[in-house]
């Protein structure tokens, strides 16, 4: 046993408005800047959508993240022998049509064009040439369903969607949505970090989180075609490629992530988790039915005591154990089994689960008509507005089974806290589903508390990085002492 | 004397320039050593430029290469003559290939509002440079068809004067304009590598081909720190 301690996250999908709230905070501290400006380390999407950059899950397009490969596994579109061949043209990297041309307008033309018959407008232009563009498309263009006939219609997760399933989602009556904030998910076995010549990304052993070293990424660009998820970023101006770096600083000082902290529906939670590194292999290789069930148990129950032994020997801090007792995302994740990772066909084994939205059918259309009363308070999970294939294909590499059991308790939790708050529904029809899912009152309600009314810090809950030596962890600080600080001292200047 | 100062006074000036440079460069300004790929703003144009291109030079580097080093076996080879044709005519198909793919780039960057966002005054001079550097390249191939003999039998000697500190230019000062221009420009080429982007070769990733796919790094190993039995426990930071 090899454990390590990792920062998760979950987000929960029924909570989400899809303010972009978390995107502007993002775009706020990191990526304004040129050459990043079509970065979005965080971006919200409308599902059904071809989100961004467009049709990002199709590695038949992209050739992201592993594939099997006999008992193995390998990249998809990247390695060594691949990597090093597509060097002088990446054939399957991304390119800026593939993402947006960013754009601003020049309000300054409102207060200084010269006086004139016609109003002066503030035209759109080219963040990269400068030159005036008509924006087609942008990073959000799907939101809420908007333009859907190109992209909700479009969205890869229908792949194995029959027409007759396809169309129903789009019957006016029946139409839903929901959104997919994403972020980078902090991979156990990131696509990213292997796919890199210059072994510029790594993982940080402290907490997982993964970076790209600037000094040492020579744009081979092959993590951007690597990562499944798109989450790993080509800056044209610098040369250098850059993804979500989990505000590592913040976090080293004890605050939680810019996006998290400032996000309006409270949908995400972050927390530590305890794996066995030794098994990431083993379990990124094994078949796709198996991929949630074994990922889930890499994860390490923190109250083990044997679990606390090994993980002190491994040399990691009590503070980041203790911490890993009280992490919201065991709860989510394990304990309830509530949260699943994003495509974990990709293999990269992420860090960022969702509870998937909860969409039950309030109406149907009968003889014409549109039906709103039921017999029962929500229809049946099966009849889920979204079909549990589309949703499988999200979040457990197409097992309906899986996604229909989390939806289950869901619903019984909800259904508890019905007869609890107003108490009009019989018996039976709550101990039949809570029954089912085997969810007693206390954890329904446990649950319930988690989710609606966390405080602050139940719903983050960071070790101490322990500042004082993190200092430490960037440099040897005696070396430095009178200088001008340290770290990294160098303009980020494009090269020649 | 103008013999003198290219053939002697550039190369020496060149290498000084390379090795004091290119360590210059990457100790105090490794955030500016890039492949600078302009790809994500246009690949469609890169890729009927960029492969020719980097293929073609790379078989012509290794050509040159072997020349230099094994001098008697290529001259061996050459003793055939159907296997002289080989040589020069595969020669000749690689520099063809890289003189297109750097044709098709100089247009594409020339023709592209993006790609002039983001070129240099120092690309403009690695353009003439590699321009001049094929099309002599070129040249001396098709006009003089035994040029990779007289490579190995008369500019190697020359070339390695220069590495033993005894310069000898009476070969190649009796050369044709043709080779002369082409052994000056690669000087230049050698000379300006520090200051360019030619950087980016220098920086190859070897290491990938024998490091493990995944890399963690820890800043401060606590582990380490603890079976450490050195004065100063605790390994300093790998990633700054
Ligand atoms: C041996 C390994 C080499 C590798 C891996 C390599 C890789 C690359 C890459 C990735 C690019 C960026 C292409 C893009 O825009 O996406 C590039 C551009 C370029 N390389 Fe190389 N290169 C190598 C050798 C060379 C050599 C030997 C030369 C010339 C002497 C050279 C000259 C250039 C030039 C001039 C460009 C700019 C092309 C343009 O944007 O117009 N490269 N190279
Ligand atoms: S999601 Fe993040 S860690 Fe995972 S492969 Fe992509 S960039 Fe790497
Ligand atoms: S800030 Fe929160 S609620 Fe708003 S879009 Fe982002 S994740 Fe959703």
């Amino acid at each position: 046993m090899n454990i390590r301690s990792q920062i998760s996250m979950v987000f929960h999908l029924d909570k989400c408005i899809g303010c972009h709230t978390c995107s502007i905070a993002c775009k706020n501290i990191w990526t304004d800047r040129k050459g990043a400006e079509y970065m979005w380390w965080n971006n919200v999407e409308t599902k059904p959508g071809t989100g961004y950059p467009g049709k990002w899950e199709d590695q038949d397009i992209y050739k992201g993240g592993w594939e099997k490969k006999g008992d193995s596994i390998q990249l998809k579109g990247a390695g060594k022998f691949k990597g090093l061949k597509n060097m002088f043209h990446n054939p399957n990297m991304p390119v800026l049509e593939d993402y947006y041309e960013p754009w601003a307008y020049q309000y300054e033309h409102l207060f200084e064009a010269e006086e004139g018959d016609d109003q002066p407008v503030a035209r759109p232009v080219s963040l990269i040439t400068g030159e005036n563009i008509t924006p087609k498309s942008g990073p959000n263009w799907d939101d809420d369903l908007s333009g859907s006939t190109d992209y909700a219609r479009n969205d890869v997760n229908f792949k194995d969607l029959s027409p007759a399933e396809q169309e129903a989602m789009f019957q006016l009556e029946r139409m839903t949505m929901h959104y997919l904030p994403r972020i980078c998910n902090h991979c156990l076995n990131p696509a990213c970090v292997a796919a890199c010549p210059s072994g510029a990304i790594y993982k940080r052993g402290e907490d997982g989180v993964v970076l790209i070293n600037q000094k040492k990424c020579r744009a081979w660009r092959m993590c951007v075609t690597a990562c499944p998820y798109k989450k790993s970023y080509y800056n044209w101006n610098t040369g250098k490629s850059e993804k979500c770096l989990l505000c590592y600083p913040r976090l080293e000082n004890g605050q939680i992530p810019a996006c998290m902290h400032s996000c309006v529906g409270r949908i995400r939670y972050l927390g530590v988790l305890l794996y066995d590194a030794d098994k990431i292999k083993e379990f990124a290789s094994c078949e796709e039915s198996e991929l949630v069930e074994k990922q889930k148990s890499i994860y390490l129950d923190p109250n083990d005591s044997e679990v606390i032994k090994a993980a002190k020997e491994n040399g990691i801090a009590d503070s980041t154990i203790e911490a890993a007792q009280k992490s919201p995302v065991y709860k989510f994740i394990i304990e309830w089994g509530l949260a699943l990772p994003l495509h974990p066909e990709f293999r990269t084994l992420p860090n960022l689960f969702y509870v998937p939205p909860l969409l039950p059918t309030m109406a149907f259309v009968e003889n014409g008509t549109y039906e709103t009363t039921s017999d029962s308070l929500w229809g049946a999970i099966e009849n889920s507005r979204l079909p549990m294939k589309y949703l499988a294909n999200l979040f457990s590499a197409g097992n309906e089974k899986t996604i229909e059991v989390v939806l289950k308790k869901l619903m019984a939790v909800r259904l508890h806290r019905r007869d609890e708050t107003v108490g009009d529904l019989p018996e039976k029809e709550i101990s039949d589903p809570m029954g089912e899912v085997k969810m007693d009152k206390e954890t329904a309600n446990e649950i319930f508390r988690l989710t609606s009314l966390p405080l602050f810090d139940e719903r983050f809950v960071i070790p101490a990085a322990h500042r004082e030596e993190a200092m430490e962890m960037l440099e040897s600080t005696a070396d430095v002492k009178g200088n001008h600080g340290f770290g990294f001292k160098e303009p980020p200047k494009r090269g020649l | 004397m103008t013999n003198q100062f290219l053939f002697i006074g550039l190369p020496y000036a060149a290498l000084f320039v390379v090795l004091i440079g290119t360590i210059f460069r990457y100790l105090n300004f490794g955030f500016k050593v890039s492949s600078l790929s302009s790809q994500f703003l246009e690949s469609k144009e890169l890729f009927y430029g960029s492969r020719p291109f980097h293929w073609g030079l790379l078989f012509l580097f290794f050509g040159h290469l072997i020349a230099f080093l094994f001098p008697r076996s290529v001259m061996l080879w050459n003793s055939v003559p159907i296997r002289l044709i080989i040589l020069e005519v595969s020669a000749l198909a690689f520099g063809i290939t890289a003189c297109y793919g750097l044709f098709v780039l100089i247009l594409r960057r020339v023709r592209n509002p993006r790609l002039i966002k983001v070129a240099n005054k120092m690309d403009i001079v690695v353009y003439l440079v590699l321009t001049v550097q094929i099309a002599t390249g070129l040249w001396v191939a098709v006009s003089f068809r035994w040029g990779s003999s007289w490579f190995a039998s008369s500019l190697t000697p020359y070339i390695r004067s220069i590495f033993t500190f005894t310069p000898d230019i009476s070969a190649i000062s009796s050369m044709p304009l043709a080779v002369k221009i082409h052994v000056v420009s690669a000087f230049t080429l050698i000379g300006i590598i520090p200051s360019t982007r030619f950087m980016h070769f220098l920086v190859y990733p070897f290491a990938y081909l024998w490091r493990s796919y995944q890399l963690v790094i820890w800043n401060w190993d606590p582990k380490k720190i603890r079976t450490s039995r050195k004065l100063f426990n605790g390994v300093r930071s790998r990633n700054n």
